[in-house]
């Protein structure tokens, strides 16, 4: 008996980071034309910021002391914003049970979405870093780069758990409110390595004394990334 | 109606006591415990009559943590393994009667922290932990309460129970990485237990009932999601 | 009114049965020779469980290359469960399927043999016609994904409209559409849940149309509907379903078949029970 699929010759097999590439290029496409989950989160962002800065008496609180806190709340609610649009655009008219009904890969599902959230989340977070350095007057000089790669870091732990709730949340009735009630947990060992590593360097501290936290926050993305892949196919019924 | 081989859920269906005497026996123990605590027990030197607490926070601690929550743990793992639906309603249990026990933590806490150091709440390692991990385990009950299908509901909840058991160790990491005003461990240290043996032996007892008490409250709670799920599933046949 | 029934090859003046034997004529004609066809779907003893209940109870079947299976029954009947586990898309608690010759489940790719119709378009309303044919072309692995999009947009009539976002669209078009994004990948196994839903007359029409003409191109359907006139004049086998399994099994283009029977039958099984 034939145990493989029919060969046909216009077909090409299932390939992981092309088919997940795709994925992602067709959400960040859609969203890029609808704008919805974007300006609502840099809208956020922005007022965030400006909160804050009226809220808070220099006097009482150097900035490099509050900046960090600002910086890692907004990354982390507009963050959800974007969560939840993940597979809300796939729930519209069933989208999904396209994607499902495919020969893509389950683990290549997933990876396109935790791509198309990542650049999401980095690209909100590209617009927030600088806001909150100009309205704190901060001082980041040669630790942008260090910075940078922290905001990375963090994006892809929040981008892989947060697409798996995304996930787990498509199934149930209050997605928007479940989300975050599911998440905020799994974003501690995240944000929290994430405020104190930016607060060592917007203290000009030597770097050293973030790397109990910067190895923290990269076992959580190894661990987690890792897990969430694994796990993801049991979101899906089978 | 034409007669269909629906098959009812695996495991017997429990008779339904109108008393219960596991549960009254680990009432009277942890009762008992409490009266040998506040009564048969000499009064620590230093911290005073405030640290009887210590009798009912850290056993409820030790169960709440470590008992309940290890038990959804590996119970979410295997069922995502098995899919015996009787993992899903251990996990199910061990939830919402771990809560319970990390609700007493929450609560004797800051009446100790009080009493000995005049704040209601400190943002120490053990603490903080416990906060987070009761707030785990209640999106994790929320989570099951949004789902419709059962199916579906335990698949869901048992992910991310799975999920839960790899966070705890890095919520610890993470508290911990503060130090903080938390008494040093007493009992669960490396070295001989340093308690007076009549204070251990209270705690002991205290430890005792109160994993009686859980295991009651479960057994209990199990009963009741296989009484509940047979019903749902002669109803939906 | 008599249902229209399926004619596929027009009856050759001399050849014992009427019809002339199915390699010369390249379409298989109407039930008649559907046994010597190869099989496409092979099922036994399928049984699908949720929890303690059996959505889909012991199962068994076969189709053929250019079968059409209607599947009829009340809601809740495992219509539905039935339809995904045939494609490979539900994992069968016990018995055992086959996809031309694959055991299912199969591999990822074996998916690509199905394609997935239902009353949801299964399409992105931000994105034109063309991008979402494409991205499904694409993603079921099709190598010329273009041409593959130009021309099953051009046999369903949709190609003048390919830039314009599906949002933009009627019901009947964008059910158009998700027919093209269901078939661009050229599936032997078409699978249709509940189709019909919210189309007009001439929707439905025009979409028994192009069935007929995906059953001639030797591709298998298995149809779920409530929609009795469409579903029998395109079926080579009619079932009722309830509980999970077949409690009526018919062939509407054989000699034979008592369409005023069935109709009774399924009024009785499908609203026995309702006030």
């Amino acid at each position: 008996m034939n145990t493989t699929a029919p060969a046909t010759a216009s077909h090409r097999p299932p390939a992981f980071f092309a088919d997940a590439i795709r994925l992602a290029r067709k959400d960040l496409l859609i969203e890029f034309r609808t704008r919805s989950a974007f300006l609502a989160a840099t809208v956020f962002a922005v007022l965030a910021v400006v909160i804050f800065r009226f809220t808070w008496d220099p006097t009482a609180i150097p900035a490099f002391d509050l900046a960090p806190g600002v910086l890692w709340v907004i990354f982390t609610f507009s963050g959800l914003l974007g969560l939840n649009r993940s597979f809300g655009l796939e729930q519209a008219e069933r989208a999904y049970d396209g994607l499902l009904a495919s020969q893509m890969s389950r683990e290549s599902i997933f990876a396109g979405k935790v791509l198309a959230n990542l650049v999401f989340v980095a690209g909100v977070q590209a617009l927030t870093l600088p806001a909150v350095a100009l309205f704190f007057d901060l001082q980041v000089g040669s630790a942008w780069g260090v910075l940078i790669g922290i905001v990375l870091c963090a994006s892809l732990g929040l981008a892989a758990v947060g697409t798996l709730f995304a996930a787990i949340a498509a199934n149930t009735r209050l997605a928007e409110l479940l989300l975050p009630m599911m998440t905020l947990p799994f974003f501690v060992p995240l944000v929290i390595p994430a405020a104190q590593t930016s607060a060592v360097i917007l203290r000009g501290q030597p770097l050293d004394d973030a790397l109990p936290w910067f190895k923290l926050l990269l076992a959580f993305d190894l661990v987690f990334v890792t897990a969430c892949l694994a796990v993801f196919p049991f979101t899906i019924e089978e | 109606m034409a007669t269909s081989a629906a098959t009812i859920s695996r495991g017997t269906v429990p008779d339904v006591k109108a008393f219960d005497s596991f549960l009254a026996i680990s009432l009277i123990a942890v009762l008992a415990s409490c009266v040998r605590a506040i009564w048969f027990t000499p009064v620590d030197a230093m911290l005073g009559a405030a640290q009887k607490n210590f009798y009912v926070h850290v056993p409820a601690a030790i169960v709440g943590l470590y008992v309940a929550c290890g038990l959804l743990a590996i119970s979410s793992i295997l069922y995502l393994w098995l899919k015996d639906e009787r993992l899903d309603r251990l996990a199910e249990a061990s939830a919402e009667v771990g809560l319970l026990f990390m609700g007493i933590v929450l609560v004797t806490g800051p009446i100790w922290a009080r009493t000995s150091w005049g704040t209601w709440w400190v943002w120490e390692a053990r603490i903080t932990s416990t906060l987070f991990l009761w707030l785990l385990v209640l999106g994790y009950l929320v989570l099951r309460g949004a789902v419709e299908s059962p199916e579906s509901r335990a698949r869901l909840s048992a992910v991310m129970g799975a999920l839960a058991a790899l966070l705890v160790p890095f919520i610890h990491l993470t508290v911990k990485l503060f130090r903080g005003m938390h008494p040093q461990p007493v009992v669960l240290k490396p070295e001989k237990p340093s308690m007076p043996p009549e204070m251990l032996a209270t705690f002991l007892m205290a430890t005792v009932a109160f994993l009686l008490l859980f295991f009651a409250l479960l057994r209990m709670r199990m009963r009741w999601a296989t009484l509940r799920d047979a019903r749902a599933a002669l109803e939906g046949a | 009114m008599p249902i229209p029934h399926e004619t596929g090859a027009t009856a050759v003046a001399g050849h014992p049965s009427g019809y002339p034997p199915v390699a010369t004529l390249g379409v298989l004609p109407t039930g008649v020779t559907v046994e010597a066809a190869p099989v496409a779907v092979r099922a036994e003893g399928l049984v699908r469980a949720f929890g303690g209940r059996r959505a889909v109870n012991e199962v068994s079947l076969s189709l053929h290359e250019g079968d059409c299976l209607a599947l009829f029954g009340p809601n809740g009947a495992g219509k539905t469960t039935l339809l995904r586990l045939l494609g490979g898309l539900l994992k069968a608690t016990r018995g055992t399927a086959q996809l031309h010759g694959v055991p299912l489940p199969g591999p990822a790719e074996t998916r690509r043999l199905v394609g997935l119709i239902s009353h949801n378009s299964m399409l992105y309303p931000a994105l034109t016609v063309r991008e979402n044919v494409r991205f499904a072309a694409e993603c079921q692995g099709v190598l010329e994904a273009d041409q593959a999009t130009t021309q099953v947009l051009g046999r369903l009539r949709v190609l003048d409209r390919e830039q314009t976002p599906v949002r933009f669209l009627s019901r009947g078009l964008q059910q158009r559409v998700s027919i093209a994004r269901a078939l661009v990948h050229g599936p032997r196994l078409v699978l249709l849940d509940e189709p019909y839903t919210g189309l007009d007359e001439v929707g439905a029409l025009a979409f028994t149309d192009a069935l007929r003409e995906l059953k001639a191109g030797g591709a298998t359907l298995v149809l779920v509907t409530h929609n009795l006139v469409e579903g029998l004049s395109l079926a080579t086998r009619a079932v009722i379903m309830r509980d999970g399994a077949f409690v009526y099994d018919e062939r509407p283009s054989a000699v034979g078949f008592d369409l005023a029977a069935f109709q009774a039958r399924y009024r009785s099984l499908v609203h026995e029970g309702i006030a």
